[in-house]
């Protein structure tokens, strides 16, 4: 279905290719996986399939791709729209027309199906989505696992034979994303749709595929079964972390093979206690101690033996008539890293948004070391409260890193190089002339990261820092946290990454339909909840271990 | 006949010609008695026919446009001092320098210099309400789209630039919230390097994701290359219609009789070339609003009273445009009012809309630093067991016909749902040679 012979992508004034003598061959009914870092050349990938590289991204195409024997190199995508169908990150911004039922006819509108045949496809495209109930409902008023399923869908009713979906999935909390994965097998186990999909979170997907393809940093890419690649590669899913582990062959890449497999280190580890382990491996000595050097201006005025941070009462957030959060009162303990979960639109964002002082509040009080902060103006709370969105690259504007941090520095009347060496921290080696929309997600995340920080907030607030970062940058964010909550600085992260969770929280709430309900340390609550359970919970459970580090740790005691 | 009345949305071409004969009808007249009662059925009919989506929702703000415009009107008839016998109030007369052509505001405030200002301002509030109500009966869109083929893609350009709109809202409330994030002042001095630069990066690179994405989906597919006639076609029409335009209005000393022949032969180019330029486009349309009896009514009923207005202010032209003084009632004959009347016959004798089911509340306030997806209200309508196997029962009945791919059966040998659509490797070799 899919061949690609020897191909190397060259993009204009690039020196190196992005994808380097690529060659495979997909057949009819496939589920491929791809993956690797960001910037490895995924996306290039994905885009070559249907032609979208080099005919709108410009570059250079070596060798062949063929789709269902077109080469791209005659048929540019909006050719291959029959053959083809391609689905984002964000699904919004790729829909053309307003209600659900419009948007599945699009494609074949354009193609120029008859009027009756698009009639039953739309139906039936509805059915085979299970979308049918919202087939009237404006495309912006959906759920994100929703609209991805009618971008799915919207493709898919076009005739699509091939789906190409770049990490479709990364938005999502992790019951929408099981909806969207679980629509994608239907259509490969019924249809025999091929399926290429690009995803950082492998634990969510690589129990379904039956091929990987891990693309190198040097735009090479190997390609076989997860099971043979995923042993030798460094991107794996605690799962199949944890077979290695205890030596499971062949490794388990889903839950249900772990399970089987796990009997006997259950009993091994019966007798341990999950929280006397680190749930993350620490990092480098060198990196803790340059991150702990952080100012922390208000933070002495704090006591430090586990003092209240964040006192938050009857914080209300409401849009119109929807009540986003009702009602929220809670403390966050200084020194610690607390996770704010809940399924999409529960409320976290509209939470953090309201503390930072930036975004709307109804009704609350809220207060940093004693200071009300609820009547304070924008400047008092931030020198008090920090947030960092969602989209951290709202955030920049200038025209390079050196000018941002300089911009941050004057902005909060703090001597020139605070920004730049809280920068230096986070992400050293960060090229000072680089234009922030040319970096990469993470190092943009730690480039705003940086400059929030750099005036020493006592109180930092995270909303879904971890999308779109890859495993290595994921660890490092988690090791400035750590540092930075050592230092006595109170942090929320809110998030939907399981795993990330895992590792760093120390205490966890969620939310659901704008209230709090429940509240407590990680082991109880993730390791206890069927949807937010890290895979070594699922794997290990009864027995609360959260993540292998843990498990790792234990066993080395034994 | 059962069938005539099943709610369904109406062409927006009826909508359209039912309101420009209404507004056609208020062009051709002051009568205020005329016009009152024109607004009137305008009125009757939008409450009767309009749905609830956004767009229907602005007819009152044409009224209080409307209403606006006749308040400046008589607002000017005071300044401007018209005489008239009968004197309501007398203000200081105030003369302007000569420089300023001398004239004078103010002096006395006459009666019928008051109604000659209501009138006046009533003609052309009526002509903005029949705008209005068109706009609130009829999805703008759907008139966009209903556009003929060989404008397909640049209707197509416009409804997407349309539905771009909400998102450049949205985008510059993320972005302005951000920078509150991180200057902590809410008014800048930069506004052009803070928000418009990143509003406009933000709409440049959302523009891009949808150009991939419409590329993607097959946007701009041709089925043949474009013709040199067609081109030479719609240059020839437009030099002829320029010319019997010029003619007609006697502009560039074109001899008169030219006017009317010219104008019609370009007209007939014109509408050649756009068929001919239409069949190049192999798009086809979903659902397309259709042209049936209730349409033809429609547009019927407001051409009616658009030619007894115009023919009673032939007849008639005191009575069609009153003179302000001696101040009067208005009269109005008997067919005027008859055929005014059958202006509301769309409000009964047309299908009602559909209810949505969409909760249009939901829309648009979905701001939370981009992300907060809103969870779906319930749907509002419970589905019934029945009608859900039904949907299962013709899935199935259509996955026998050859529609969506089956698993076992290759697609090229499916569906060809036209002959242009077939997907062979040969039809796509033909398409790009």
């Amino acid at each position: 279905m899919i061949d690609f012979t020897d191909v190397t992508v060259t993009y204009a004034g690039a020196r190196r290719p992005a994808l380097a003598h690529v060659s495979f061959h997909l057949s009819e009914g496939e589920f491929a996986l791809v993956a690797g870092r960001t910037g490895s050349g995924k996306s290039t990938l994905l885009g070559a399939v249907n032609g979208h590289v080099p005919h709108f991204t410009g570059g250079r195409l070596g060798g062949r791709v063929e789709v269902a024997g077109c080469d791209t190199r005659d048929h540019p995508p909006r050719e291959l729209a029959q053959t083809v169908g391609v689905v984002r990150q964000d699904p919004l911004s790729g829909f053309v027309a307003d209600t659900v039922e419009e948007e599945l006819a699009y494609g074949m509108e354009q193609l120029g199906f008859a009027p009756a045949v698009m009639r039953t496809r739309v139906e039936e495209t509805l059915d085979l989505l299970g979308i049918a109930p919202l087939r009237a409902r404006a495309l912006r008023s959906l759920s994100g696992g929703q609209q991805q399923r009618v971008a799915i869908g919207s493709v898919l009713a076009a005739g699509a034979r091939v789906l190409v979906l770049d990490e479709p999935t990364s938005a999502l909390d992790p019951t929408s994303a099981e909806e969207v994965l679980a629509t994608l097998l239907r259509l490969v186990h019924d249809l025999g749709t091929t399926v290429l999909i690009a995803e950082h979170r492998l634990e969510r997907v690589i129990e379904y595929a039956d091929r990987l393809l891990l693309v190198q940093p040097g735009g090479a890419v190997e390609n076989g079964p997860p099971a043979d690649l995923i042993a030798r590669s460094p991107l794996r899913p605690p799962v199949a972390d944890l077979g290695r582990l205890a030596g499971w062959s062949p490794l388990p890449l889903s839950v249900r093979a772990a399970r089987r497999l796990a009997g006997p280190l259950r009993q091994r580890l019966a007798g341990c206690d999950p929280d006397a382990y680190p749930r993350r491996s620490s990092p480098p000595v060198s990196a803790v101690e340059t991150i702990a050097a952080a100012p922390v201006s208000m933070a002495s005025a704090v006591p430090s033996s586990g003092p209240t941070g964040l006192r938050a009462e009857h914080i209300g957030v409401v849009y119109g008539r929807t009540v986003a959060v009702r009602d929220a009162t809670f403390e966050l303990t200084a020194g610690q890293i607390t996770f704010l979960m809940g399924r999409n639109g529960s409320g976290k964002s509209s939470l953090l948004w309201a503390l930072s002082g930036a975004g709307p509040c109804y009704s609350g009080r809220w207060s940093v070391g004693g200071r009300d902060l609820s009547a304070a103006p924008l400047d008092k709370v931030r020198e008090a409260i920090r947030l960092v969105p969602q989209n951290a690259a709202d955030l920049l504007y200038l025209d390079s890193v050196g000018a941002e941090c300089a911009a941050a520095d004057r902005a909060q009347g703090s001597p020139p190089g605070t920004a730049k060496r809280s920068l230096d921290r986070l992400a050293p080696g960060l090229d000072l002339a680089s234009h922030p929309r040319d970096l990469s997600e993470g190092q943009r995340l730690c480039l705003v990261l940086a400059l929030q920080v750099a005036a020493g907030p006592p109180v930092l607030l995270l909303d879904e820092p971890t999308r779109g970062l890859d495993d290595a940058a994921k660890s490092a964010l988690a090791a400035s946290l750590a540092g930075l909550a050592r230092k006595g600085r109170t942090l929320a992260v809110a998030t939907h990454d399981v795993e990330f969770a895992a590792r760093l929280a120390d205490r966890v709430l969620v939310m659901a339909a704008g209230d709090l309900i429940a509240d407590g340390p990680p082991a109880e609550i993730l390791g206890r909840s069927s949807a937010m359970a890290p895979q070594t919970a699922k794997v290990l459970s009864p027995q609360p271990w959260l993540t292998v580090c843990q498990v790792a740790a234990a066993l080395e005691d034994l | 006949m059962r069938t005539y009345l099943l709610p369904r949305p109406l062409h927006p071409g009826a909508w359209w010609l039912w309101a420009l004969g209404a507004a056609a009808a208020a062009s051709r007249t002051t009568n205020p008695v005329v016009l009152a009662l024109l607004v009137a059925v305008v009125a009757v009919v939008v409450m009767a026919r309009r749905t609830d989506a956004p767009w229907a929702l602005s007819f009152r703000l044409y009224l209080f446009l409307a209403a606006f415009i006749v308040a400046i009107r008589i607002g000017f008839r005071i300044l401007l001092a018209g005489d008239g016998p009968t004197v309501l109030v007398s203000l200081p007369r105030l003369r302007l320098p000569d420089f300023l052509t001398g004239a004078s505001l103010f002096g006395p405030v006459s009666v019928e210099a008051l109604a000659a200002g209501f009138a006046d301002g009533l003609r052309l509030g009526t002509l903005i309400i029949c705008v209005g109500a068109a706009n609130s009966l009829a999805n703008p869109k759907r008139l966009l789209s209903a556009v003929p083929g060989a404008l397909a893609e640049f209707g197509g350009a416009i409804v997407v630039a349309l539905s771009v709109f909400p998102r450049l809202a949205e985008s510059a409330q993320r972005v302005n919230r951000a920078r509150l994030l991180r200057s902590g002042r809410r008014r800048t001095r930069h506004v052009l390097k803070e928000l418009v630069i990143p509003v406009l990066a933000d709409s440049l690179e959302g523009s891009l994701a949808l150009a991939a994405a419409m590329d993607g989906r097959g946007y701009g597919r041709r089925a043949e290359a474009a013709s040199r006639w067609t081109g030479a076609g719609f240059a020839a029409a437009v030099t002829l219609i320029s010319v019997g335009a010029f003619a007609l209005l006697d502009l560039g000393g074109a001899p008169s009789q030219l006017g009317w022949p010219f104008l019609a032969a370009g007209v007939a180019l014109a509408g050649w070339s756009l068929r001919r330029a239409g069949r190049r486009s192999r798009r086809s349309r979903y659902r397309p609003d259709r042209w049936r009896l209730a349409e033809t009514v429609t547009a019927a009923s407001g051409l009616v009273p658009a030619a007894a207005v115009g023919v009673f202010s032939l007849l008639d032209p005191a009575a069609a445009y009153p003179p302000a003084s001696p101040l009067a009632l208005p009269s109005v004959p008997v067919f005027v009012v008859c055929a005014l009347l059958a202006a509301v016959v769309p409000a009964f004798a047309t299908p009602p809309p559909p209810l949505t089911t969409d909760d249009g509340t939901e829309t648009g306030q979905n701001n939370n630093g981009g992300e907060m997806s809103r969870k779906p209200p319930a749907s509002t309508e419970p589905i019934p067991p029945e009608s859900a196997s039904a949907g299962a029962g013709l899935a199935a009945a259509a996955m026998a016909k050859p529609a969506l791919p089956t698993a076992g059966a290759p697609r090229s040998a499916g569906t060809p749902p036209q002959p242009a659509v077939a997907a062979g490797p040969a039809d796509k070799a033909g398409a790009a040679a």
